[in-house]
């Protein structure tokens, strides 16, 4: 300690006012949404709006409150913006409901609670993330069983031509959605572990370091498991989001833009092959492409959705139709993975702004963490949670607006989508104990009365 | 309902949208600087926090005492009870050790809660961590292997 008693230092407050205060306006907006969908399509406000928000609110509370005793120092921003987020989807579902004549909203709802009571969960029982390092290996064999699963004949099926689902007895499941995170706690794991190797092994071809052979292997494997996912469950998103996953962190560990020239050129390949062999991308790409040639029932009409989805924003525009007021039933399965489609058509392109907006402080909040963690394996493990949802959230917005080829992955917390949601939210309490430990003030060890007891030291000789 | 409520209503809900947006994004500018208090105001705080010493309850799994497992004084051992351990070579040090790489007063562990750092005090050669000198107060778990001169030690239950 220096003798100065007034050097400034930099300690993080708690925010819990600040997160609560958000928090009523996260309600705000969710149940802002209900009432307003409500009043668009019936002229009055829903009937059960209090018990809704009364339900709404108390999930959010119980959050906060856990929170507030368990994680005092996480980040006050992050719980707010997944409530807002999750209200909005609620009530653009809820719309979708009233339209179509399903109840999508409540299972939506059910699948919340599920979701926060996990949140909840993890928060109490995973006092420290530096445990999650010993389960490196575990959570990865775990996922690879988990990412096995829909093959097995009997307990996987296969909808709209994603074999992607599990089924146990009425229930139904994608167990990629859990896959993913532990596949985040294995990067960090293995990552943390043999940075040095892949970093500073390798030589250096036309200003590009690459990488040694006999390190390429764990590469390698992820662009087999990822084109797999991909040939065997023909499910284009998730293929890419495991991959680009294992990308960023693999570039973030070891700071060496070899690796990310070494993915960009796998994953072209991997991508051109797929285009040439298999023929649900061909479609895709074709339909992103000219998506009006493939409009029509004649023309087998694989862009329907895609187009009228294209239709609703354009009518939608700058303000919206306001909700309850467009015709957002028009797109196919728009609860799922055209949510984005219904939000423009009603909201405009002001709304859809503030909702790609949240979801860029969600992933600026989780890199922040990530640069203020003290230990490796937390940096990487925020890195890779941060990645999960940009590279999800670019995917499918990026799909939905025509920017890349459509590929089916729900929009984190607004699209309907049980396991979706309840990996998301157990996602969200990894984040927050993380940053609850980065911005904890690092404990003080030094007490002044023993500081220089012993200014001289005695060298000892020989 | 009237065209104009109607209106009203959009405009309004998409004011709400906004406005959260903006709020958590002042929450955000409000976090960047944290809270500046004077260098030790914080200790001060804490020692007053830390006032009433709780007992130190021995909970299953937590560790009992440190053990040099490499270096010329393997097998010396310092019970966590008299925490905190002093490491050095100096005569008040509770591990002593004689290697010519360590300096009087080397590094220190301490508890902070129910869990343990180790701290360098300023010493010549540095405390590691694995391959890492640390410069900070950082955790150890049981069989955390901390490198002071040519000794290792570590956390036992």
């Amino acid at each position: 300690m220096s003798q100065a008693g007034m050097i400034m230092e930099f300690v993080h407050r708690r925010r819990r006012g600040a997160e609560l205060f958000l928090l009523v306006l996260a309600l705000a907006v969710g149940v802002g949404a209900y009432a307003a969908v409500g009043l668009g399509v019936d002229g009055e406000v829903p009937t059960d709006l209090i018990t809704y928000g009364g339900w709404l609110a108390a999930l959010v509370v119980i959050a906060h409150l856990v929170v507030r005793f368990v994680a005092p120092y996480a980040d006050p921003v992050l719980l707010p913006v997944v409530a807002a987020l999750n209200g909005l989807g609620l009530a653009v579902i809820y719309r979708l409901d009233l339209a179509e004549d399903t109840t999508f909203a409540r299972q939506q709802l059910t699948w919340m609670s599920l979701g926060v009571a996990l949140f909840v969960i993890a928060l109490l029982v995973l006092r420290d993330h530096r445990v999650l390092q010993r389960f490196t290996y575990t959570s990865g064999l775990l996922a690879i069983i988990l990412l096995l699963l829909p093959m097995v004949p009997g307990l996987g099926t296969e909808i709209n031509g994603a074999r992607i689902w599990i089924h146990l007895g009425p229930f139904s499941f994608q167990p990629g959605e859990i896959a993913k995170l532990l596949l985040v706690v294995t990067f960090a794991g293995y990552l943390v572990l043999h940075r040095d190797a892949l970093a500073l092994a390798g030589r250096r071809v036309l200003f590009v370091d690459l990488p040694r052979g006999r390190d390429l292997g764990p590469i390698l494997l992820m662009w087999l498991v990822s084109l797999g996912i991909l040939v065997f469950q023909t499910d284009l998103g998730s293929s890419l989001l495991f991959f680009g996953l294992f990308l960023i962190m693999l570039y973030v560990s070891t700071e060496r833009a070899g690796w990310l020239v070494l993915g960009t050129g796998l994953f072209i390949g991997g991508a051109l092959m797929a285009y040439r062999f298999e023929p649900h991308v061909r479609v895709r790409v074709d339909t992103w492409l000219h998506p009006f040639d493939y409009y029509s029932d004649a023309q087998g009409a694989t862009s329907f959705q895609l187009v009228e989805s294209m239709f609703g924003m354009g009518w939608g525009g700058l303000l919206g139709r306001g909700l309850g007021l467009g015709m957002p039933e028009r797109i196919p399965r728009a609860e799922s993975d055209f949510i984005m489609g219904a939000l423009g058509e009603e909201l405009g392109l002001t709304g859809v702004i503030a909702v790609i907006l949240l979801y860029g402080l969600i992933v600026e909040r989780a890199l922040r963490a990530s640069l203020i963690c003290r230990d490796g394996f937390g940096k990487l493990v925020a890195v890779g949670l941060a990645g999960v949802v940009a590279l999800q959230v670019f995917v499918v917005i990026g799909g939905v607006t025509r920017l890349i080829p459509l590929t089916g992955l729900t929009t984190p917390f607004l699209s309907y989508g049980g396991s979706s949601l309840v990996a998301n939210w157990v996602l969200i309490a990894l984040l927050l104990r993380i940053s609850d430990y980065a911005r904890r003030p690092a404990p003080t060890l030094s007490t002044e009365d023993d500081a220089d007891q012993e200014a001289t030291q005695v060298v000892k000789m020989a | 309902m009237s065209e104009l409520t109607l209106f009203l209503i959009r405009l309004a809900y998409l004011a709400i949208l906004w406005i959260f947006v903006l709020s958590a994004l002042s929450v955000i500018r409000s976090d960047m600087f944290g809270a500046r208090m004077p260098e030790g105001a914080r200790q001060a705080a804490a020692k007053r926090e830390q006032r009433p010493p709780k007992p130190a309850r021995a909970r299953r799994g937590a560790p009992t005492h440190v053990l040099v497992v490499d270096g010329d004084n393997l097998g010396e051992r310092a019970e966590l009870s008299a925490a905190p351990i002093l490491i050095g070579r100096g005569p008040d040090a509770a591990i002593r050790l004689d290697d010519d790489y360590v300096s009087t007063r080397h590094a220190r562990i301490a508890a902070s809660g129910d869990q343990w750092f180790v701290e360098d005090l300023g010493s010549t050669n540095g405390t590691y961590i694995g391959n890492a000198r640390i410069t900070q107060p950082t955790t150890l778990t049981i069989g955390t292997q901390v490198r002071v001169g040519k000794t290792v030690i570590e956390l036992r239950k």
